[in-house]
């Protein structure tokens, strides 16, 4: 009885996550892979559109006879690249009108011509034309001879399915296209977007957790960076530090403390002179990183305050019993007390902001010193055109992803689950 | 000792004030009044006299007539000793100095007597400075994005600081950019393919979502662990490595350049995470309450819908409002799978815009609040679901 009822129970559980298992399994899990067979490719963007037999039919009376019908097909292969074989052809006459001297590859049979063109290659065209008649010269009506459209058939080779590989594309991510200086900007950010984040978290919350005057207002306040949509924000960010009457250089200027407009996100190093020594700051990204902090600097905060709010309030009272003054109670109580949701946050941010792509890409664009590996799929895929360069770079981004998320569960795996 | 604590508080306190007083300067000058100089050195003398002068009257008058005696004397000083300014500006002022002498009515010079007194108030003005500063970073932009909305291409260009609105123009006149985004730029159907994808998302991600986190809440079946540890998995893959082959097969399929195919994408991409947060809260429900309505006659689809979803409701509002923010705020995948402007979500519709260097940015601006604004505004509606959805949720973002 009680196996029944458990094997109903596995049926139903079955049942239910189907639908979501396979819709995730496509959209996610599918294309995860499909990248490890695009990257072992030579695939361009123009090579994805499947090649087409397509034909233009045009109708035309001859002068004489109205019993008699010039047929033209402009014939072509749609793709410049590649070639279709067995390209079959097919197209209706009307009742009793037949075709005149047709063309070798053509037969006709119950009303229909039907040819078999054979090979195509890329770029092919051919004006096919025939000569139908009507058998007992009656008058052929054109527009219905038009109305019908032409079937054609044909096979090609989806350059996706066949099985040539080739390793070039992961030659060019490591060897060509500076991969050290690409990896370095990508942890240069990452870590300090994601340490900046947590280091404001922190204050917020602080703030936040003390009673003052319009504190839910500014809790609300404070996850407005992160609820707007980050088009709007990056635009608006852009036109704050545009060099060209932004405001902030406006503002910067008209105060005095710059004498001419700093482009904050044009610009890759920035020569600072301190003492004699030159340094060189990386400024758009600099720039880029501060965005990245302004915008998810409310998530850390959210989770800190809640931290915050559990730490038991005895061990305040037991403080000030003691004599020691706030800083000393951030040091000795709530530091201690918030260091496993800081380092869970930690991985979990360091993660996301390795893979962000959308405010670098508003910002930005990849110029100016600030390309990441999101970024750089992107401009491999869709700005160089060269699909299988985009999913190489795809591939280093989910095997980093990988090696981090074994770091993760290895070292707070389980911390993650008591919390 | 209290000599220290004296010191301290002269510096923390005056510091403080005349920071907010060259920051109301600034915003001032956002509504066009013509300062060059932000007096900082003479605002901090004049505030360190205030302060001093506040201490050692200490608590010997009514405080009342003290805070708004000073207030005013120190205001017409402070308009007198710097540049002209109009009466709006001066009564800021005023009120800012007024704010400022009534938090520092329990200090005296007794008060400064006690133990760790100079931390205490470090850390007081400290974080009252704290809060000013994270208010105006954070409205800052948003506050820029609104008033750019309603100037001119020529008005921004002759003076790029001014952003005051010229309430004198008649109303059409003052919302221009909106009735061209609207009218030329056709911002009405990106505003209803926007909401089309968002709510059709939610409706989709919580017909899938809702029965499997019930399973993986409450059934037992074979890969149970396994599954309920690949969803947080899966949910930590991002969306640019899933845009190539996505890419690459809705072409084929014909599905870009159409909502459906968004449609699809978002569902997947947002169902790992509903299904996190929902089987979490099905959990919490009391398994007699489905007991009895198995003896009932009920079967799982009963269940499900008659006590399952009405006792999940919040939970169930939390993953709505949250998977309609990620809808509506999504980029990337709009930005790869449209090309017409026909399908256009609002997101899309504002980058299309500035590919265009010749747009002027009050358009730009006036797209982004549209944007903005209803989220923005069912964030504060809804607040509490959302920040709920946000802390299950943020692992993403």
């Amino acid at each position: 009885m009680s196996s029944t009822l458990s094997k109903i129970e596995k049926k139903t559980a079955y049942t239910l996550l189907l639908p979501a298992v396979c819709l995730v399994f496509a959209i996610i899990l599918f294309p995860i892979f499909a990248n490890v067979w695009i990257s072992f490719k030579e695939v361009g963007l123009k090579d994805i559109r499947i090649p087409e037999p397509r034909a233009k039919k045009i109708v035309k009376n001859i002068q004489e006879s109205k019993s008699e019908l010039k047929i033209i097909y402009k014939l072509r292969n749609s793709s410049l690249i590649q070639d279709i074989s067995e390209v079959s052809f097919s197209d209706k006459l009307p009742k009793n009108v037949e075709p005149v001297n047709l063309d070798k590859r053509c037969e006709f049979k119950s009303q229909k011509v039907k040819c078999f063109f054979g090979n195509w290659e890329a770029g092919y065209r051919e004006n096919f034309e025939i000569f139908v008649k009507d058998v007992n010269n009656n008058v052929i009506n054109s527009k219905y001879v038009k109305s019908n459209k032409p079937d054609l058939n044909g096979k090609s080779n989806n350059i996706l399915l066949t099985t040539d590989f080739t390793l070039k594309n992961f030659k060019n991510v490591f060897i060509n296209n500076n991969f050290f200086e690409l990896l370095m900007t990508t942890f240069y950010f990452t870590f300090f977007g994601t340490l900046g984040a947590i280091l404001l978290g922190i204050f917020a919350a602080q703030l936040v957790n003390q009673k003052f005057y319009g504190r839910t207002f500014m809790r609300s306040i404070l996850l407005f960076p992160y609820v707007g949509p980050v088009v709007a924000l990056a635009y608006t960010w852009t036109l704050l530090l545009d060099p060209n009457s932004g405001t902030i250089n406006s503002l910067l200027v008209n105060y005095g403390v710059i004498e001419k407009p700093i482009n904050l996100l044009g610009q890759k190093y920035l020569i600072i002179n301190i003492l004699g020594f030159e340094l060189k700051l990386r400024l758009a990204l600099t720039t880029v990183i501060f965005f990245e902090i302004w915008r998810y600097f409310p998530l850390a905060f959210l989770f800190i305050l809640a931290r915050l709010q559990a730490i038991p309030k005895d061990l305040y009272e037991a403080a000030d019993v003691d004599g020691a003054g706030p800083f000393r109670k951030f040091f000795y109580i709530t530091l201690p007390q918030i260091t496993a949701i800081l380092s869970i946050l930690f991985m979990i941010r360091f993660i996301w902001n390795f893979n962000k792509f959308e405010d670098i890409f508003l910002l930005t664009g990849g110029a100016s010193g600030t390309l990441t590996l999101p970024i750089s799929v992107y401009q491999q895929g869709f700005a160089i055109s060269n699909i299988g360069m985009g999913s190489a770079v795809s591939i280093v981004i989910v095997l980093l992803l990988i090696t981090f998320m074994i770091i993760y569960f290895k070292l707070i795996g389980k911390k993650a689950n008591e919390i | 000792m209290k000599f220290k604590s004296l010191i301290i508080t002269l510096l923390a306190s005056s510091i403080f004030l005349t920071l907010i007083i060259c920051i109301w300067k600034i915003l001032a000058t956002l509504q066009g009044l013509s300062f060059t100089n932000l007096n900082f050195n003479l605002n901090l003398l004049l505030s360190l006299g205030l302060v001093t002068t506040s201490l050692f009257i200490g608590k010997k008058f009514n405080h009342n007539l003290k805070i708004f005696i000073l207030s005013l004397s120190f205001t017409i000083l402070y308009t007198f000793l710097n540049e002209n300014s109009p009466m709006w500006f001066s009564v800021g002022i005023f009120l800012l100095i007024l704010f400022f002498t009534n938090k520092l009515k329990k200090y005296d010079l007794k008060y400064l007597n006690q133990d760790f007194i100079s931390e205490k108030i470090l850390f007081e003005f400290l974080s009252l400075f704290a809060i000013v500063f994270f208010a105006l970073v954070i409205l800052f932009p948003f506050y820029i994005m609104f008033v750019t909305s309603f100037k001119t291409q020529t008005a921004l260009l002759i003076n790029p600081i001014d952003l005051s609105i010229d309430f004198s123009k008649n109303i059409f006149e003052i919302f221009k950019s909106y009735f061209v985004i609207f009218k030329t730029y056709d911002f009405g159907r990106y505003i209803i393919t926007s909401s089309y994808v968002s709510v059709g998302t939610v409706l989709i991600t919580l017909l899938f979502a809702i029965p499997a986190a019930y399973a993986v809440a409450r059934l037992n079946f074979i890969g149970k662990t396994f599954l309920s540890t690949s969803i947080l998995i899966i949910y930590m893959f991002p969306a640019i490595v899933l845009v190539i082959p996505l890419y690459t097969v809705f072409s084929q399929l014909g599905l870009r350049n159409s909502v459906e195919g968004l449609l699809i994408v978002y569902t997947a991409t947002t169902l790992p995470v509903a299904i996190y947060m929902l089987q979490g809260y099905f959990k919490s429900i009391p398994k007699e309450v489905e007991e009895a309505g198995l003896i009932d006659g009920q079967n799982w689809f009963g269940i499900i819908i008659k006590i399952i979803i009405p006792l999940s409701l919040p939970a169930i509002a939390s993953v709505s409002l949250y998977v309609f923010m990620i809808a509506w705020n999504e980029f990337l995948f709009s930005l790869m799978f449209l090309d017409n402007p026909k399908t256009f979500t609002l997101s899309r519709a504002i980058n299309h815009l500035t590919g265009d260097a010749e747009t002027p940015r009050q358009y730009l601006m006036a797209g982004s609040v549209v944007v903005t604004l209803p989220i923005l505004l069912i964030f504060i509606y809804f607040e509490k679901y959302l920040v709920s959805g946000l802390t299950a949720g943020s692992v993403k973002g």
